[in-house]
């Protein structure tokens, strides 16, 4: 039989610690929707959603019960909308209320894939998809929408950046009433995966299989918990309980993830070794590299101590999983940390520090607020800085900021649920990126990206 | 099909009585049964066969963990492949 302490620190991690599967995630090809009317178009989206997640939640819930670990979301990928507004041309709006019903009709968290793959440029249907994501996110509330905009192969489509930093304003502007929450369903990538699990970027690439099971897994607090009984040790071992405790944490993924394939009968797509904070207390990523010895997020050692988790939760997880995929890293999304919240809040943790925590960690500038007046041309040059260290880093990189309208430094949003809530950062606002911006065209891609 | 029944709590007369007797009634096989004090609480866990049980695994679930409240102890009832995926290799 098990050995007592082993069931009681599985029971322990579950029940206080805050272990759970962040999120089933059923990612779909759209492609064989596709008509050269919308309306026919649409209709044929909407039947094949309800009818492959039909039974996903329920499914994800009978699997919650079974094994006692919670699944805190269960959502839809799709092919990136672009490709069906193409085809069929027309308002891609109609797609983004069609993919809304289809979330309600099956109960389901969130839908991702009202996005365009544009970095090298623009093709059919990709302008129109990105002019529209304001409206669309304004006017729904479980679609989620991505944007690539750069690769390591592709380089940096800078038209793409300027353009997004318009598209990124606007949509705060539109809902300015709900405290700006369409930009946080929005993100801006390079080098986006096909088969992250995670919104708000996530979306079905077109070399994925027509239907398939992605799973993304949680568990900072356990980290954390693991850490706190080696209050002295070298940090050799601090990264050798970090692999030991993302070993057993990505083994949880890849046990759900089998079994609810297994039950819904589509493949197992990857487990995606992620620790994904939340803004409970006690399910901070923050609050682990503080437990390292910072004695808060965002002063000087942060960015080691984060490359070092980031390092550690791959290399245990990696033996635990069948495949892994995604983006499997540590996230800093700052309004979803109650640990980055605090350091924000206390002036800490800067956006200059968290940029260069993202060339060592998942994702990129994630969930951060910014002062209401900020220019599109700003933003651009955010997701300029971002895309630069993804593509020359040969990593996915992001940006999901939020411009506060009518807020300035001081003052909070508030989203709720997972997307949490922010005090507004400070910019380098007092000068401006315009020029750069405006110069659109290409960055060329890197040296790095000939290998062949 | 097995699973964990785990119960933490102070110690006290007829913990097992009341918990077999619990399994007994929703047909759950014991198979194996191991108690210990871990940093001073008593943990009792049991291995089940649930293959016949009665009542699904959720009634099963929910009828011990309000035992659990009845006689003030936790208890909660595990599938055993969740044990087995996180700490066999």
């Amino acid at each position: 039989m098990l050995n007592i302490r082993d069931i009681m620190e599985t029971i322990t991690m579950i029940q206080e610690e805050n272990l759970d599967i962040r999120t089933i995630t059923m990612g779909m090809s759209l492609l064989d929707c596709a008509d050269s009317d919308i309306d026919r178009s649409c209709n044929k989206v909407y039947d094949k959603i309800t009818r492959l997640a039909e039974k996903l939640v329920s499914t994800g819930e009978d699997i919650e019960h079974m094994y006692g670990i919670p699944i805190i979301n269960k959502r839809i990928s799709v092919t990136p909308i672009a490709m069906l507004a193409a085809v069929s041309g027309g308002d891609p709006v109609k797609y983004a209320l069609t993919l809304e019903r289809a979330a309600q009709t099956v109960g389901v968290n969130f839908i991702g894939g009202y996005s365009a793959l544009v970095h090298k440029g623009f093709s059919a249907g990709d302008l129109a998809l990105i002019q529209s994501i304001p409206e669309a996110l304004a006017s729904t509330e479980h679609i989620c929408s991505s944007v690539n905009i750069g690769s390591t192969k592709a380089g940096i489509n800078m038209d793409a950046v300027a353009l997004m930093g318009r598209v990124v304003r606007e949509a705060a502007e539109l809902t300015k009433d709900r405290d700006c929450i369409g930009p946080a369903k929005l993100v801006v990538f390079c080098n986006a995966p096909e088969d992250n699990p995670f919104m708000a970027g996530a979306f079905h690439g077109v070399g994925e299989p027509d239907c398939v099971i992605n799973v993304g897994v949680s568990g900072p607090g356990v980290v954390r918990a693991a850490l706190q009984k080696c209050p002295d040790g070298d940090l050799t071992e601090v990264a050798d309980i970090i692999k030991r405790t993302a070993f057993k944490i990505t083994r949880m993924g890849q046990l759900v993830g089998s079994e609810a394939s297994k039950r819904l009968g589509v493949p197992f797509g990857i487990v995606d070794l992620s620790l994904a904070p939340t803004p409970a207390v006690g399910d901070s990523v923050a609050h682990i590299l503080e437990e390292m010895g910072l004695e808060i997020c965002g002063i000087h050692g942060t960015t080691a101590a984060l490359a070092l988790l980031n390092d550690a939760v791959k290399k245990g997880g990696v033996m635990a999983s069948s495949h892994v995929g995604g983006l499997s890293g540590a996230f800093i999304p700052v309004s979803e940390d109650a640990g980055m919240i605090a350091a924000a809040r206390s002036g800490d943790l800067s956006i200059e520090k968290l940029e260069a925590m993202t060339a060592v960690c998942s994702v990129g500038l994630d969930m951060i607020v910014i002062p209401g007046d900020t220019t599109a041309e700003t933003i651009s040059a955010i997701i300029a800085d971002e895309a630069a260290i993804g593509m020359v880093n040969s990593k996915t990189t992001a940006v999901r900021v939020i411009p506060a309208i009518g807020k300035q430094i001081g003052e909070e949003l508030s989203f709720g649920g997972l997307l949490g809530q922010g005090p507004v950062m400070a910019l380098h606002n007092d000068r401006s990126s315009a020029k750069f911006i405006h110069r659109g065209g290409r960055i060329p891609a890197p040296m790095q990206s000939l290998k062949n | 099909m097995r699973a964990i029944i785990s119960v933490v709590g102070q110690d006290r007369v007829g913990i097992l009585n009341r918990v077999s007797g619990a399994c007994a009634e929703c047909n759950a096989n014991i198979v194996d049964v191991t108690q210990s004090v871990l940093q001073n609480m008593f943990v009792m866990v049991m291995l089940v066969d649930i293959t016949d049980i009665r009542v699904d695994f959720d009634a099963l679930t929910k009828k011990m963990s309000a035992l659990g409240e009845e006689i003030g102890m936790v208890i909660h009832v595990m599938h055993e492949d969740i044990f087995n995926s996180m700490h066999r290799i």
